[in-house]
């Protein structure tokens, strides 16, 4: 549970400096093995403006997420509780990552098998445009990426126009979709706070912040 | 005027690697990601491309010693060495890649062999050849100063 509340506190950090101030920056987060390819992929998403975070596996994209189901045990102190709460609360009005761009072919967890458990998700996260990128332009791979709910499926090398392309639509979506979230927050934030009882000031400040978002 | 010249040398060189088929477009949608901040880009692309890659072909190399070959372990590898290949727009070593795959679709020992060989020689081809021009674009400095007057 403690390295849940580590992870926690840093999404705390970055969701207040985000929320501070606001920006249009699309986040992306790309997932690739190769070195190379990482390194491509971050210069192309840079260069179009974006902010990158990169990770070298499906398993650690998860984790960047939250989604790793680590639970650990139930040794809680106090604090780390009340960080708990508040990553509860952040995860629920925030997704911090508005685009996932993943490779299909990597050891352990292909890009497929990452599409599918944030697909399954039932929150927020499920909500994520993924978009698959391949060397390999087998129609068999592109059909069952996009049943699964993959946004696109990009072949590899990945051109700058991919990635301008990608990114108007996102930031469309973008915009109806803030629309949309600031009257799910309040309600969210709401039925929380009815049912929390003494807060620490960390959480009240968090949500404070939150409502003047709404 | 030395500075004019050194840049059209520079072109010269690019030109005809990709004239002679050594490099394909992506290598010029890399270069399109450079800029005053980033000018070396592609130079630290390829670096990181050779580097990386030694280990991919020294585990091929070592794979392709094994008795029975095993053609789906090869093909893994040579997947992963392709696909960065490609990234840097390596035409001709790509191409051979793409051969030693089809070899060991058809479970081609000889032939995967043999197009190994050839796909280290133009690995190696490729490398002396962008160091040559890497060298030669940083002598000839920032296009900018070329038109500097004297």
């Amino acid at each position: 549970m403690a390295i849940t509340g580590e992870i926690f506190r840093q999404n705390l950090t970055e969701f207040l400096e985000e929320s501070l101030s606001p920006s249009s920056e699309l986040h992306v987060l790309a997932v690739d093995d190769s070195l190379v390819d990482r390194h491509v992929i971050e210069r192309l998403l840079k260069v179009s403006s974006c902010k990158v975070t990169v990770v070298e596996s499906g398993r650690r994209a998860l984790q960047y997420l939250g989604l790793d189901g680590e639970t650990g045990s139930l040794g809680l102190d106090v604090s780390e509780f009340w960080y708990l709460v508040c990553g509860v609360v952040l995860t629920l009005v925030s997704a911090k990552v508005n685009l996932i761009m993943t490779d299909y072919s990597m050891p352990g967890m292909t890009g497929y098998e990452l599409l599918k458990k944030i697909k399954q998700e039932s929150s927020m996260f499920r909500e994520i445009p993924v978009v698959i990128m391949s060397s390999e332009n087998v129609l068999t791979r592109i059909d069952r990426c996009l049943e699964e709910g993959a946004e696109e499926f990009l072949l590899k090398p990945v051109k700058l126009s991919d990635v301008r392309r990608l990114k108007d639509f996102i930031m469309k979506g973008k915009v109806k979709e803030v629309e949309k979230k600031s009257l799910k927050r309040s309600t969210i934030v709401c039925n929380i706070l009815t049912h929390l009882t003494s807060m620490r000031s960390v959480t009240i400040i968090a949500l404070t912040i939150i409502l003047k978002e709404c | 005027m030395d500075k004019v010249h050194s840049h059209r040398q520079v072109a010269v060189i690019k030109h005809s690697l990709f004239d002679q088929g050594y490099l394909d477009e992506q290598f010029i949608q890399l270069e399109e990601l450079q800029d005053d901040a980033n000018p070396n880009f592609v130079e630290e692309i390829v670096t990181l491309y050779y580097r990386d890659s030694s280990r991919l072909i020294s585990n091929l190399d070592h794979t392709l010693e094994r008795n029975p070959l095993d053609f789906n372990k090869l093909d893994t590898i040579m997947h992963q060495f392709k696909g960065s290949s490609s990234s840097i727009g390596a035409k001709k070593v790509k191409a051979e890649c793409t051969l030693f795959r089809e070899y060991c679709r058809t479970r081609n020992g000889e032939g995967c062999r043999r197009s190994f060989q050839q796909m280290k020689k133009e690995y190696a081809i490729l490398r002396k050849k962008l160091e040559t021009y890497f060298q030669m674009a940083r002598q000839a400095g920032p296009k900018e100063t070329a038109f500097r007057p004297k």
